[in-house]
C-alpha cells in the first residue's frame, strides 16, 4: 500500500482537534453530534452555541486549505440528486439513532476504546462497503 | 467565550484536516468502500492517522472512572440500526456529516440536497424516537 503523507498528516490533525477539544472542555468532537445540539439548542448564552462555532469552523478549515492549495479535484458536482436525497436522509436518521458518524463513533469512539463504538463503527463500513458495491453494479 | 474560541480553533482545525486528506472528496470515500471493485486505499491512512493520535491522548486524558464507565456501555438494537442506517446513506453518496458540512461552501447547490434531507432526517427521527436519542 502506498505511503499517503497528506492522508496521514490530515488525520492526524482530525484527531488533534478532538483530543484538543476533549482536553479544553471534556467535550467530543461528534459532527452528527453537534448538529443535532444545534437542532435541539435550548441553552441560553453565547457558550451553548459552540457546535454551531465548530461546526462553522470546519467550513474555515476546508476553505483556507483551498486558498493555499487546489481542492478542485477534490469537488464533486452532478451527482444524481435522488441519491444525495436518500443519503442525507438516511445519514440524518441513522447519526440520531445511532447516536454518532464518522468522527464521533469512529475517531472519538475507537480512541477511547469503547465498546460500542467499535461495533458502530464495523456496522457501519460493513454497509457503506455493501452499498458501495450495490449502486456500483448499477450505474 | 472560552468555548467558543476553543471551538473555532478546534473546528478550523478539524476543517482543514479533512481537506488535506480528501475526506471532503466523495469519489475517494466511495473508492475506498469499494474494496470488491477498484479499490482506492488512501482513506485509511486518515482513518490511522486519526486514532494515532486520539487512542494515546484519550487514555492519559480519561480518569480511571471514565474509562470503567465506558466499559459499561451496552450494545442495543438502536446502535446496530442507526450504524446499519448511517453506512447505507454514507455509501449511498460518499459524504458523512462532517465533509459534507466542511466543504459546502465551495459546493453549495450540490450539497443542499444532501445537508437539508440530513436535518429532516434528523428532526424526524426526533420525531419518533424522542430527544433522548442522539
Amino acid at each position: 500500500m502506498e505511503f499517503q503523507w497528506q492522508a496521514l498528516v490530515g488525520g492526524m490533525l482530525i484527531g488533534l482537534s478532538a483530543i484538543i477539544l476533549f482536553a479544553s472542555m471534556r467535550k467530543i468532537a461528534g459532527i452528527s453530534g453537534m448538529v443535532k445540539q444545534v437542532l435541539t439548542q435550548t441553552k441560553k448564552g453565547v457558550e451553548g452555541w459552540w457546535p454551531l462555532v465548530f461546526l462553522m469552523s470546519l467550513m474555515i478549515g476546508t476553505w483556507v486549505y483551498s486558498l493555499i492549495f487546489s481542492v478542485e479535484e477534490s469537488l464533486r458536482v452532478g451527482y444524481p440528486k435522488e441519491l444525495l436525497v436518500a443519503s442525507g436522509l438516511l445519514v440524518g436518521i441513522g447519526t440520531y439513532i445511532g447516536k454518532g458518524c464518522t468522527s464521533g463513533h469512529g475517531v472519538c469512539g475507537i480512541g477511547r476504546l469503547s465498546k460500542r463504538s467499535i461495533v458502530a463503527t464495523m456496522l457501519f463500513m460493513v454497509s457503506a462497503i455493501i452499498t458501495v458495491a450495490v449502486v456500483g453494479s448499477w450505474t | 467565550m472560552k468555548k467558543v474560541v476553543i471551538a473555532l480553533i478546534c473546528g478550523s482545525l478539524f476543517g482543514f484536516g479533512l481537506a488535506m486528506s480528501q475526506m471532503i472528496d466523495p469519489n475517494k470515500v466511495q473508492g475506498f468502500l469499494d474494496i470488491f471493485g477498484d479499490w482506492d486505499p488512501t482513506l485509511a491512512w486518515v482513518m490511522g492517522g486519526a486514532l494515532l493520535v486520539s487512542v494515546p491522548g484519550f487514555a492519559v486524558l480519561l480518569s480511571q472512572e471514565e474509562k470503567a464507565q465506558i466499559k459499561q456501555g451496552v450494545i442495543d438494537a438502536k446502535l446496530v440500526i442507526g450504524s446499519v442506517l448511517f453506512g447505507i446513506g454514507w455509501g449511498l453518496s460518499g459524504y458523512c456529516p462532517g465533509p459534507a458540512i466542511s466543504v459546502s461552501p465551495l459546493i453549495i447547490s450540490e450539497l443542499v440536497w444532501f445537508l437539508v434531507p440530513l436535518i429532516i432526517g434528523m428532526l424526524l427521527a426526533r420525531a419518533i424516537f424522542g430527544k433522548g436519542q442522539g
